[in-house]
């Protein structure tokens, strides 16, 4: 919402300056977004005319322009159509910034004609959006005149956001009116001017929706003369970034604007019959709207037509075909209450923005019908002339007689403030409440018309099988009204005095906070960024194809409004973006490193997973000491396993299984399983087709670790160590195995062979080649005797030994190499 | 004794000590073998004592006795000296390039979101608040309906919602877990929800996919005081700015009443915060609305509360100085060494960040 400092005071009698204005409307809730003074960038900008316009001896659409500013006499080059002989335009001389690109006006030379200046549009002054032309000032505007003082636009032009719930504020006096509430001024008053009216309404209101408008009046005035608005009304408009289109139209913006209050106008001559219908869109029909635009009204959109059909979209646009213009005679002025609701849904189903729309959807002042549209018929009396008819009406005027109370107590135990009885009640006055009852505890207020957001009808959404439903719902009716009156209380004065008071706590130290999953995820967080590892942030969207490579893609992940074709489904694992992520890096030249996300991943739109997932790509790093190698699947299972096991996941219970979706190496992945059906991780080689679709290198390396899986260790206490004096002795064997059959299968046979003796079993190498058989493949593996309480003899030694060998050969069919 | 044996000792001494001065470290042992061993010179002459007579003996015995152990001294003297030549040289050949890098080890680094997630964390945990999670996609109910925010609502439109084909919402602010907590949880109850929040706006100063963290606190006696204070408690805390600036600001949502914008004091020109005398909008706040209560069953005759929200991405720029929001997602490794952190410094209130 903008408007001008000028206007401003037309409702406002006020001493504060544009500073003490502008800070207390961001203060009271009507948020300053911006001071602008359009004088300042239009300064340079000059009012001349076109002595002679001739066409360009050399370029068809081109006009050669002598132009008159002040005294000299220049050559301008003007390409618009309607550059005419003695038309009073808007001339950039040469060293003005043309507002709309910043472009510096430079003399030149176009096809051979001198071109010393520029001849403006509306656009290109940033004052609009109209390029169909240069401006074409009035006759009588002043050559050589500073065009922006002429224009009135030499003055302050503040633009507030309007919270949706203050449709109040969306008017000039509105504002005003929370100005002077807040102890800046005056607020001036308004009072419907007498209009004389003559004569039985030429067109007559039919109202079949009466769900969507409650209450509509309008008045024909015959007789008038459209043409141009004087300048105040034209400068008014300008100030605000509207362009004057003719006096009838003005007149309804400009009250659109100054009291909040939309107004639509018919030409009576273009309507078909003497009936202005109030009906649902039929499926089929269309208008064209006066935004420029096709308006296809659904049958539960409400429009007005007449005996031709739609010519006009309830409360959002109105129609071409029946709008004024120059040769308007007779004017039909439609004022009218539409339901909030309807508007807003209407608003959605068909996209159309406007002025109407934002204010009746907002609310509106449901009982200045009448008044407003004795003033705008007045105003088209004074500027157009003609006669006024009698008022036709439909619908009748809603009530209103919203009261609510405040006890004064509230404004300390629920406001935290100290703003007095008296202090609350005057201001509530100032912003047109009006004291029904008061006494040493409370005050009932009648809410003002043109406050709707105070004291709305109860519109509760409960949740289904509330215990305490009812009794709520009580509650907030009984409690809502005066919140909204504290609300207003505070928003005026005492947000700043209130005393911050900081949460009393119980005890000094409070207990961790932290949940088991929230726990798990810091600790693994920690421990991949220990292990070399950069975080990521990445998105929870991405673009279908790359879903679909990771196995996503679900129809119910799909975004029915993505802001980008790329983004438009929710990845089902965090490896998607990291992969993407990692791309990125490669393609800048950056080929060696790991990173992970902790994130969510999605496999439907009821269920989200915790994820920790990594990828690494290219080789460790170069050094002198110690050669770089490629990342490989080891590496990924090594920070899965890291990760779990600083989980507190008990290493000796997880196998690692084979079968990884299809974006893993088949043959170069793992799971890692608790038990048989409990996967807690993933991790592998990527597969290299894939890394090909994503211009990753071949070999990158991944893992996924799946946090919701893992439980919550068991906090019980440590039994005491064993701590034996005896030195632990190691034995190494060579076992040979079948090359398909995994390591881990071999090691765990071991372990078993003597779990009290037995405390380490480390594969330190893995032959294949000349000395072992073909298919086969031989183990070197390190185990660790740790004897408990007394030294081993040689036979014990060779018994364990022997025993080894056996549960080797019986659980894995592992024999010695010889 | 005899001449003869002095004469000899004589030559022995004579012979031997300089040699042994001057000997290496083999022709040292051949000498100490020649002299002490076995059949050594010396080694003789002692061993001739037994055919003398007890007063010779006596005599002679003195004599080679300190011969010896002036060879003796002299042979560890040299060896020592020896021996201290040798481990100089051992220690010059083993010199190792010590200004050479040691063996690379790549560091880590915490994405500085989830460093700031920690810190607020930790000063929330002081004022005795949990932090609660929630799924990202919503249903329409939990996402604007229990919020007060019905169908047709203005504000629906100025939340940029996406939608999912079958009807889902992705969350568009972390505040529907204010009501799955109402819901299950009988006041006082104090929580934040840190998390993943979608709109459809994307530019320099926009992203689809941003960070919240929501605040709400609900019991008995909570007044829009402890809104202030709390929140003037955290942002001090987090910013580490003692009297930092707080002030509130009239606005409108729709799930509370009164709403509030939550500035802080700082410098624009400098970006110092608390210093200066500009305003910076930092979040949202206020006491939550009747009707928010009462759609999830609680009466608000009893029980009232606050609620605020809080950019994390927007909170975690101004703490670092991070200019560019598109960069925290964009994963490139240079910016996420440069802004990461260190997973062996995490963010407690006793060590301070």
């Amino acid at each position: 919402m903008k408007f001008s400092l000028s206007w401003l005071k037309t409702w406002l009698d006020t001493d504060a300056s544009l500073e003490d204005i502008t800070t207390t409307l961001s203060a009271i809730g009507l948020e300053v977004e911006g001071v602008e003074n359009k004088a300042d960038t239009l300064r340079p900008f000059l009012i001349a005319e076109i002595l002679e316009a001739t066409r360009h001896p050399n370029a068809d659409k081109l006009q050669a322009c002598r132009v008159s500013a002040s005294g000299a006499e220049l050559s301008v080059v003007c390409g618009a159509p309607n550059a005419r002989t003695g038309l009073k335009v808007v001339l950039a001389p040469v060293g003005a910034v043309i507002p709309v690109n910043g472009m510096v006006l430079k003399a030149g030379e176009i096809r051979g004609v001198k071109s010393e200046g520029m001849l403006t549009s509306y656009r290109e002054l940033g004052l609009g959006e109209d390029h169909e032309g240069i401006i074409e000032l009035p006759a009588d505007a002043p050559v050589g005149a500073h065009f922006a003082q002429w224009a009135g636009l030499d003055e302050p032009v503040i633009e507030i956001a309007v919270t949706p719930n203050r449709g109040d504020a969306l008017s000039v006096r509105g504002i005003a009116r929370d100005l002077a509430a807040a102890g800046l001024g005056r607020l001036k008053p308004f009072t419907a001017p007498d209009v004389k009216a003559e004569g039985s309404p030429p067109i007559i209101w039919k109202n079949e929706c009466q769900e969507a408008c409650p209450w509509i009046l309008g008045r024909t005035v015959r007789g008038v003369k459209n043409g141009q608005s004087p300048d105040w009304l034209k400068q008014r408009l300008e100030s605000i970034g509207l362009r004057p289109i003719n006096t009838l139209v003005d007149i309804t913006n400009f009250f659109t604007f100054d009291l909040g209050r939309p107004l639509h106008v018919f030409d009576v001559n273009k309507i078909n019959g003497s009936t202005l219908t109030l009906r649902h869109g039929i499926p089929g029909e269309s208008f064209l709207g006066l935004h420029g635009k096709e308006v296809k009204p659904g049958e539960h959109d409400c429009v007005i037509a007449d005996a031709a059909g739609p010519q006009s979209l309830a409360g959002i646009t109105g129609g071409e075909a029946t709008g004024t213009d120059e040769a308007t005679t007779d004017v039909f002025i439609e004022c009218a209450l539409f339901d909030r609701v309807k508007i807003a849904q209407t608003g959605q189903r068909t996209g159309i923005f406007s002025d109407a729309r934002q204010r009746f959807e907002r609310g509106i002042d449901s009982q200045l019908l009448p008044e407003a549209l004795d003033a705008a018929t007045a105003m088209v009396i004074a500027l157009c002339g003609g006669t006024a008819s009698e008022v036709t009406e439909a619908g009748q005027r809603p009530e209103w007689n919203r009261a609510a109370k405040l006890r004064f107590a509230r404004l300390q135990s629920f406001g935290g403030s100290d703003i007095t009885a008296p202090e609350a009640v005057a201001a509530l006055e100032r912003l047109g409440f009006v004291v029904q009852e008061e006494d040493a505890e409370s005050v009932t207020v009648a809410v003002p018309s043109w406050r709707n957001d105070v004291a709305q009808p109860q519109a509760l959404d409960q949740a289904p099988g509330l215990p305490h439903a009812q009794a709520a719902a009580e509650g907030a009716a009984a409690i809502e009204p005066e919140v909204d009156l504290i609300e207003e209380v505070l928003r005026l004065k005492g947000l700043d005095a209130i005393q911050p008071v900081s949460l009393p706590v119980q005890g000094l130290i409070q207990p961790p906070i932290l949940t088991a999953k929230q726990v798990r995820t810091s600790l693994a967080r920690r421990t991949l960024a220990a292990r070399g590892m950069l975080e990521c942030v990445t998105f929870s969207f991405v673009d279908d194809s790359s879903c679909a490579l990771f196995g996503g893609g679900a129809e119910g992940l799909r975004l029915a409004n993505p802001i980008a074709a790329d983004l438009n489904q929710m990845r089902p694992t965090p490896l998607v973006t990291l992969a993407q992520a990692a791309a990125r890096n490669i393609a800048r030249g950056l080929p060696d490193f790991g990173l992970f996300e902790i994130g969510p991943a999605y496999s439907d739109a009821k269920s989200q997973a915790l994820v920790a997932a990594g990828l690494r790509c290219g080789a460790t790093p170069l050094s002198a000491i110690s050669p770089a190698r490629a990342y490989d699947a080891l590496d990924a299972k090594a920070d899965a396993i890291a990760v779990l096991s600083a989980l507190g996941v008990p290493m000796d219970a997880i196998t690692t299984a084979h079968g990884t979706p299809d974006y893993y190496h088949p043959g170069q992945s793992g799971a890692l399983m608790q038990g048989p059906k409990t996967m807690l991780a993933r991790f592998g080689a990527l597969h290299p087709s894939l890394c090909q679709k994503l211009d990753l290198p071949p070999g990158s390396v991944a893992f996924e670790i799946f946090l919701d899986t893992i439980a919550e260790p068991k906090r019980r206490k440590k039994s005491a160590p064993a701590l034996p004096p005896f030195q632990p002795l190691r034995r190494d064997f060579a076992f040979l195995v079948d090359e398909n059959s995994g390591a881990e299968a071999v090691l765990r046979a071991i372990k078993g062979a003597e779990r009290n003796l037995i405390t380490g079993v480390t594969l330190f190498d893995r032959y294949q080649g000349k000395g072992v058989p073909e298919g086969q493949v031989s183990l070197a593996i390190a185990v660790t005797l740790q004897p408990a309480d007394k030294s081993l003899t040689d036979a014990e030694i060779e018994a364990v030994c022997t025993k080894i060998i056996a549960e080797a050969g019986k659980k894995t069919g592992a024999t010695l190499r010889g | 004794m005899t001449n003869m044996l002095a004469d000899e000792l004589n030559n022995i001494r004579q012979g031997a000590l300089p040699a042994i001065a001057a000997a290496d470290a083999a022709s040292l042992e051949e000498l100490r073998v020649s002299l002490m061993g076995k059949t050594g010179s010396v080694t003789q002459l002692l061993k001739s004592l037994g055919t003398m007579e007890a007063e010779a003996r006596k005599a002679a015995g003195a004599e080679i006795n300190q011969l010896k152990t002036e060879i003796t001294e002299c042979l560890a003297a040299r060896r020592a000296v020896l021996d201290a030549a040798a481990l100089e040289a051992r220690l010059a050949a083993e010199r190792l390039d010590v200004t050479q890098p040691p063996r690379p080890e790549p560091a880590g680094a915490i994405h500085p979101l989830s460093r700031t997630m920690e810190e607020i964390a930790a000063i929330f945990s002081a004022m005795g608040f949990a932090i609660k999670d929630g799924p990202d996609i919503e249903s329409d109910w939990h996402n604007f309906s229990a919020l007060n925010i019905p169908g047709h609502h203005p504000a629906r439109a100025m939340m940029d919602t996406f939608y999912l084909t079958g009807g889902e919402v992705l969350r568009t602010h972390t505040s529907p877990v204010q009501i799955r907590t109402l819901l299950n949880e009988q006041p006082p109850i104090r929580i934040i929800v840190p998390g993943r929040t979608f709109r459809s706006d994307h530019d320099a100063t926009h992203s689809p996919m941003f960070h919240q963290c929501e605040g709400l606190v609900v019991g008995e006696g909570i007044t829009l005081g402890h809104l202030k204070g709390c929140l003037t408690d955290f942002l001090s805390a987090y910013f580490d700015v003692p009297s930092l600036p707080v002030r509130l600001r009239s606005s409108y949502f729709p799930f509370t009443e009164p709403s509030m914008e939550v500035d802080i004091g700082w410098n624009k020109k400098t970006g110092e915060i608390g210093g200066g005398t500009d305003w910076l909008e930092i979040g949202g706040s206020g006491m939550v609305h009747p009707n928010v209560l009462a759609n999830c069953g609680i009466d608000p005759r009893q029980y009232q509360g606050f609620a605020f929200g809080v950019g994390l991405e927007r909170l975690t720029m101004l703490k670092h100085g991070i200019a560019d929001l598109r960069l925290f997602y964009e994963s490139d490794v240079r910016w996420l060494r440069h802004y990461g952190f260190s997973p062996l410094a995490p963010a407690t209130l006793h060590e301070g960040f």
